[in-house]
Order: structure tokens, then sequence, then C-alpha cells
């Protein structure tokens, strides 16, 4: 039977070109592109590796949002996954971390037996890195986060990845089926090829929505998550100091030397 | 709960689908219709003009929280020494406890294999009690075998709130907990409260919230969870009305640690695990502490980060003989760290480390939002960059703008010089 991996993989505003309009106080969201999240790159990336390997691996990308995210999946079929999955549905709608693993996790079970689960570890637009761990506690699989190196044994059962620690890495054994989670060391994201793009044509993306992946309602969308916005506002700049003007750079050097010994910071 | 749309009173005005965050509003005809992209974070309400957007209430009546008492933290240890962000949890978890009430306390949680001598820093750090888990199958973190214990002992105690340092392992353990206890979870966060009163008093302070519709006196003892959102571009209060334990992840270094009182003690719990080899279904064959220099972000007096600005990764070499002269450690933007130009062990900001040294020098950094949530607590901001109207000049404290390349070699030049140059303009 192929070796079947399921990448979860999640479309984002690029949130490093947001700016804030200095006036109004206001996020500027027009012309943020919207991209296939960083990690999950990294997540599908190993995924083709696998499959680059094996070539019987099958790669199933599996998201959820709004219908427009069934571009970035477009884009991991160009990339070299087999099937991709949307699940899209107002029900699933401003799901919190818990109840987003609810519906993947149904969505998962919908999918059938797999040997690997990978995700990025977190969104660049929630950075909350729940998802992941909170999908395999629903799964009741084994995890390992911020996966650096991955090797698999040729029985297609015994992994080594190393994971990574603020000050170094572990390095640890753990069996399929399993849930990885993909930081940005692992490994480079190819680009789409010219082949995967013509090959779009005998791919597709499933759309499913809350009714297809047979999820209980009590336990996705906003009203089930158990956490709630209560506040939310932009941050204010620290105010703004003084520009140092001079001629030269050596007097422009020399006059925050001074203006830094007033404030008896050096 | 959710957003709606007045229909009646939508004029069509397009403030909203402009300052939602989330491109969730869309134009039907001349309505605004919110879509599945909404997270409810109630950015579009102050911004119509004509009161057409409200926020409905869950219907769900109140929740018995009563058997729930006591903020536990998660004292987070490695080969039998304690973390810092366990102490400034305890620290932290202090100081809600007694926004709760004077019976509340807060509790340390150690978790490991031979361990006690820890309850002994925890207690003199501020924890009223230490709940001690130890077995030989914990003598290194586990996903499963200490999400099994603490899942364990809190089903078993109960508290209202559990805090974690937001370390790697941090961020691994507590998802599953969370998830295994069908509760609530937030990531990061940077500020919490507890009083509605003191949730204002910070609002007021820090941020641009309206509080008007805050009322200081409401005997609301939720957490408040508060936490960039959006990479920076957004802060966001975060609550947890239905389910207990409250839990969050804090950022290390965002707390304050509480004076050490030598001798200070309290209760010591332990708790024995239900713990077999079956239940940990991955093995950790070596843990490698890397060779790779250790950048210590969140202890410098000095920083200096380079970004975009320096144009290729050798500016890191002029970077970095700044801060051999100054005294500093080297740091970076994200997208200096996304470029390949540096590890990202030196990345400041809302996804890197959080830092607040007393000079900060950002160098061809332009100051995107999420970088500004890493640094803007520097006592002091120097930056430099080519252009103007970059937003990091907003927030620092002393602007050059120019060629980094021309200026940075001569502060290195003028440092020593500093002094005397100082003398000589005061004189």
């Amino acid at each position: 039977m192929a070796f079947r991996i399921i990448v979860c993989a999640k479309q984002v505003p690029d949130t490093n070109e947001i700016k804030i309009d200095p006036v109004k106080k206001t996020l500027i969201r027009e012309g943020v592109p919207s991209i296939l999240n960083h990690d999950d790159a990294n997540a599908l990336e190993e995924a083709l590796k696998i499959k680059d390997q094996y070539p019987d691996t099958h790669i199933t990308v599996l998201s959820m949002g709004p219908p427009q995210a069934k571009d970035m999946l477009m884009e991991c079929l160009a990339m070299g996954a087999d099937e991709g999955v949307l699940v899209s549905d107002r029900a699933v709608g401003g799901s919190d971390t818990w109840a987003t693993s609810n519906a993947l996790a149904a969505a998962i079970l919908k999918l059938g037996s797999f040997d690997i689960l990978f995700a990025g570890r977190q969104a660049i637009d929630g950075d909350t890195a729940q998802v992941g761990p909170q999908i395999a506690e629903k799964l009741d699989l084994p995890q390992v986060t911020y996966v650096t190196e991955f090797s698999i044994d040729k029985n297609m059962k015994d992994i080594t990845v190393k994971r990574a620690m603020e000050d170094g890495y572990e390095l640890i054994k753990i069996k399929t089926p399993c849930m990885l989670t993909a930081i940005k060391e692992l490994n480079k994201p190819r680009y789409m090829s010219i082949n995967g793009i013509f090959g779009l044509k005998d791919k597709e993306v499933k759309v499913w929505n809350a009714k297809d992946i047979e999820v209980d309602l009590a336990t996705v969308g906003l009203d089930a998550s158990p956490t709630n916005v209560y506040r939310s506002f932009t941050p204010v700049p620290k105010g703004k100091g003084k520009i140092i003007e001079a001629d030269t750079e050596k007097e422009l050097a020399q006059k925050l030397l001074i203006n830094l010994k007033a404030k008896h910071v050096i | 709960m959710a957003i709606i749309v007045l229909n009646d009173k939508c004029k069509g005005c397009k403030l909203c689908v402009k300052a939602c965050p989330f491109d969730a509003i869309d134009m039907v005809g001349k309505l605004a219709v919110i879509n599945e992209k909404c997270t409810a974070c109630n950015q579009c309400i102050p911004v119509c003009k004509f009161k057409a957007i409200e926020k409905t209430e869950s219907e769900d009546g109140p929740v018995d929280f009563s058997e729930y008492k006591n903020v536990w933290v998660y004292a987070e240890q490695r080969k039998g020494k304690l973390l810092n962000v366990a102490l400034e949890l305890i620290g932290e978890g202090r100081r809600l406890s007694r926004e709760i009430s004077d019976e509340s306390q807060v509790c340390a949680l150690i978790v490991g294999n031979s361990v006690e001598h820890l309850a002994k820093e925890c207690f003199e750090y501020g924890a009223d009690k230490v709940y001690l888990i130890e077995d030989p199958l914990l003598e290194n973190y586990t996903t499963d075998g200490y999400t099994k214990v603490i899942v364990d002992g809190i089903k078993k105690h109960k508290p209202e709130i559990v805090l974690y340092g937001a370390t790697h392992i941090g961020r691994d353990l507590a998802p599953r907990v969370a998830a295994r206890l069908n509760t609530g979870l937030t990531a990061d966060c940077t500020r919490l409260d507890i009083k509605v009163s003191s949730y204002i008093d910070y609002a007021i302070k820090n941020t641009t919230l309206n509080v008007s519709s805050l009322d200081p006196n409401s005997d609301d003892k939720g957490l408040k969870q508060t936490r960039p959102a959006f990479g920076g571009n957004l802060m966001a209060t975060i609550i947890c009305p239905k389910t207990r334990p409250q839990m969050s992840t804090v950022r290390p270094g965002v707390m304050q640690k509480r004076e050490r009182i030598e001798g200070a003690s309290g209760e010591l719990v332990k708790v024995k695990p239900n713990i077999t080899k079956s239940d940990i279904r991955t093995d950790v064959i070596d843990i490698v502490k890397s060779a790779k220099e250790i950048v210590s972000l969140t202890d410098a007096d000095i920083i200096c980060s380079g970004g975009r600005g320096l144009g290729d990764p050798s500016g890191f070499e002029l970077i970095k003989k700044l801060a051999d002269k100054v005294g500093g450690v080297v740091g970076s933007s994200r997208a200096a760290v996304d470029a390949g130009w540096i590890d990202h062990s030196h990345q400041v900001g809302q996804t890197g480390t959080t830092v607040k040294p007393k000079i900060y020098f950002a160098c061809g950094i332009s100051g995107a939002i999420q970088h500004l949530a890493g640094m803007q607590t520097s006592d002091i901001i120097v930056a430099i960059n080519k252009d103007p109207e970059a937003p990091i000049f907003e927030v620092a404290d002393y602007g050059i703008v120019g060629d980094l390349y021309k200026i940075i070699p001569q502060i290195i030049e003028e440092w020593d010089n500093a002094e005397a140059l100082y003398d000589a303009f005061t004189k």
C-alpha cells in the first residue's frame, strides 16, 4: 500500500507586508498578498522529499479557510502534491485553535488511514503553534514539534527527527503514524514546476463542508470556541524621538554618542 | 456570539471593510456582509459611524466555576535547573492570584525526576505551594509523559488558571494539555489581568483602546490575556469564559520575577504520577547543547541589530564589529533571517526574542510591527536607516538618516571618545 502523507497548510496574509496607517492607526491591508504559510511550505517540502525517494507516496494537502484558499492548494499541487482538500464552511468560521483542530481532525478521519501527518509549526497570522499539537491530541497521535531534520527507515515505520531547542536540539525516535511540525530550518521549499503546473489538469482540489467531514457542529466555529476576543486594538508606537542632523557622518556619530552619554546609558 | 450588521442602519460606506484585519467583510450591493473569515475581533464595531455593527452575546448562561481555585505555574526545569521564565511566571502568578482574592494561591508545578530541590527556589521566588510530580520516566521531557501527568494533576486539583512559559517545550505541551481538557489556551501572552480595573489602567497607559465600555467596578474575575496577533500588527485580549482552567503560554522575558526571599517556604504536595513506559510513544535518544554561539539576547545590555537594509549578508560583519566595540550582542530582524543572512537565534521580534536592553541599535531595519513588538520597550532605541519615512523612526529615541555603512564605522571609531566628546560639549 502506498505510503500516505497528509500535510496541513494554511493560506495567510503576508504579515510582513502589512503597514499601519500613521494617522488613523488602522491596518492597511490593501495590496497585501495571500501566501502559503512559511512553515507549512517546509512541511510540504519534507513530504515531497519522501515522495522523491519513494514515488509511490501519496500526498494530500489539507486546509481550512475561505473558498479563496483553493488557490494556495492549487499551488501545493503544482509543487507536487497529489490531492488538495479544503474544508470551507461558514459553520467552522471564527474557530479558535481548539475548534479548528476539531474540524481538521474530522477531515483527517474522513481521509482515512495515513502514515505521517505534517504541519508547519505555526502560521504567521496567528503565531499560536497550537493547531498541530491539538490535531495530534484529537487523533491520539504521538507528536514532535519544531522538527529540523527528518529521516525514515526503509521499513517506512521508524522515524528519527531532530527537534530544535532554544540552546541546541533533541534527537527523537518516533513511529508512524505520527504528527510532525516543521520549521524553516528543516529544508528549502521548492517552487512550482512547469510539469507540476501542466499536471494540474489531472488533479483537483476537493471542497468539503461541515456536513462532508461529519463533524459535531457543537465543537466547531465561533460559538463553540473556548477562547473569545475580549478587546482588540492596534499597539501604540512609543513616542517619536529626535532625528540627529549633521553635515558629516563623523559629526553624526559624535552627536549620537554625546546624547547617549547625557542619558547615562554609556 | 457573532458580529452582525444591522441592515437598516448600514449605509454602505465601507469603513468597516477597510478596518477589518481579516478581510471578513464583503460588500453585497450597498450592504456590508460578514463572511466566514470573521474572528469576532471587534475592530469593525467602533469604526462604524452609523452604529450598524453589533456583537451578539452568547446565549449560554453563566457556568459554575466555584470548584476551580488557585493559579498554577508550570515551573519548567531542564536537567534539574529551573528556567528563568518559571520564576517570572511565579512572580506574575502571585500578582494574579492576589487580584483574584486573598485566599487564592500561586502554586508551582514541578515535573521531572529527582527535582525536589527545586521546590525551595520556587518558594523563595514567591510560590505559596509546590506540586511535585516525580518519576524516572519523567527524567526528560516527552509530550506524552508530561501531558498525561499534568492533565491528571489538573483534573484532581482543579486550578483556575495554568500558566506555561512559551518555550519550545511549553508550546509543545500546553496545546496538548488544553486539547485533552477541552479548554482554551492563549499563546504567547505579553500581558495578563484579572480585574477589569487593572485592565483599564493598562489599556489607558499603553494602548489606543477606547475603554469607555468597560466597567472598572465589574466583578468579572476572568483572565484577560493580551497578546500580539496578526504578526504584531494587532493586539488582542483573549478570554476563556466557558471552560476552566484558563490557560496561557507567556513569552519569556516579559513578566517580572519577585525579589528572592531566602528561606521562604510553603506547602509541598507530592503527587504520585500514574505513568507507565507504554504511555510514552517517543524515545529521546540524545539531547545536544548547541556548539554554536549562544545568543543571549534577553540578558544583553546592548543589542546591535541588522535588517534587510544591510543589503547583503556581509553587512552582519559590520554589525558584529559594532557589537564587539560596544560590548553588545548581534540581533536581527525577521527579514534578515528569512533572507538566510543570519541564524534564527538572533531574531528579535514577535516570532523571535523579546528584548529590553539599555540600548538597541536598529541598523537598516525598517521597523515592521512584528519587529517593534519585540524591542520597543528597550530603554534607548537608536535607528540608522536611509529611508526617513521608515516606521522605525516612530519608536526611535535617536534617529540618524543616512548610509549605515558610512555611519557605523564612525560610531565604532568615536565610541571610546564618548566621554571626552561629552565633556567638551557640556563645557
